[in-house]
């Protein structure tokens, strides 16, 4: 299945949080990488979104739609920073391995 | 407040046919938005977008602060297909803003006729300097006469002819197809780019 990116999360989080999350930093409670929400690796259907970790690939965020509105958990964030994300080095695709 | 929307139609999708073909002029519609921290440039002198700034997140802590080495760092983007729009937004403000941070943008498009914002663009490439957008474009499946390459997919070898190189620092934005946005931010870090000066957003269509 086609991934894509927490970038496409910033709605929902936005609807739950009033607030735009994507540049947070968030860490990954099984392996401890930090990164911005934005660069989560997404996967969306019509039930919803699972947001796993770029790194270990574990369950971060899970965003289910209601009738009329989003419920999100966070199951696998350790933390959320409003730090920077320009100060961390941050988790890329580009960085883990291939294959 | 104007705001500019770049719709691709997906054929059978399930927002963007409602927008290209039934949405007319006069018709009022609820907007959600502008939406993403993250994949945003602002020029050096506005203050960049603030991480949280909803209600209840209100302080000190709620602006960022960018370090000035990266406010004075090249911007390069690298665009596949209708990834170009968040893209061109950033050219569009640094134009706007006659700012003079180097930017340059690397166009990936299958043909001449799926170019967005080609006479935009056109300008920005052509403003006098410092802010000129130097603008390269790689046609994947037809190019124009003009063109300086056959059309063929873009290579590694292109992107590291075609953009900064990890020396100047530059901070890179890539928007595309997941595959496109994967596969040029891996060449970036192979030719020294840190992944933190890497900012990616992929997209599907719905």
């Amino acid at each position: 299945m086609q991934h894509l990116d927490g970038n496409v999360l910033a709605g929902d989080l936005a609807d739950v949080f009033g607030a735009d999350l994507t540049a947070a930093v968030a860490s990954c409670t099984v392996c401890g990488t930090r990164g911005a929400l934005a660069e989560l690796r997404v996967y969306r259907t019509a039930m919803g979104s699972v947001a796993r970790c770029p790194q270990c690939d574990a369950v971060l965020v899970v965003v289910t739609r209601g009738p009329d509105h989003p419920m999100v958990s966070l199951v696998g964030l350790r933390a959320l920073d409003s730090e920077t994300v320009s100060t961390v080095s941050g988790w890329t695709s580009a960085s883990r391995p291939t294959g | 407040m104007r705001v500019v929307l770049a719709v691709a139609e997906v054929p059978n999708g399930e927002v963007s046919p409602f927008l290209v073909h039934d949405l007319r002029p006069g018709d009022q519609v609820e907007m959600h938005g502008p939406l993403g921290a993250y994949f945003v440039w602002a020029p050096p002198a506005v203050d960049p977008v603030p991480v949280l700034n909803g209600p209840g997140s209100a302080g000190a802590a709620a602006a960022p602060s960018v370090p000035s080495a990266s406010v004075l760092a090249p911007v390069q983007l690298i665009a596949g297909g209708s990834g170009v729009v968040p893209l061109f937004a950033m050219a569009s403000a640094h134009s706007m803003a006659a700012d003079d941070t180097p930017f340059r943008l690397l166009y990936s498009v299958r043909t001449p006729a799926d170019v967005f914002f080609a006479d935009e663009l056109a300008a920005f490439a052509t403003a006098p300097a410092p802010a000129t957008l130097d603008l390269d474009v790689v046609y994947t499946r037809e190019a124009p006469a003009d063109s300086p390459r056959a059309p063929g997919r873009l290579t590694a070898e292109l992107v590291r002819q075609l953009t900064w190189p990890a020396e100047a620092s530059p901070r890179v934005f890539v928007c595309g197809p997941t595959p496109f946005v994967e596969t040029v931010a891996r060449w970036l870090v192979a030719m020294g780019h840190p992944p933190g000066a890497i900012r990616t957003e992929r997209f599907g269509g719905a």
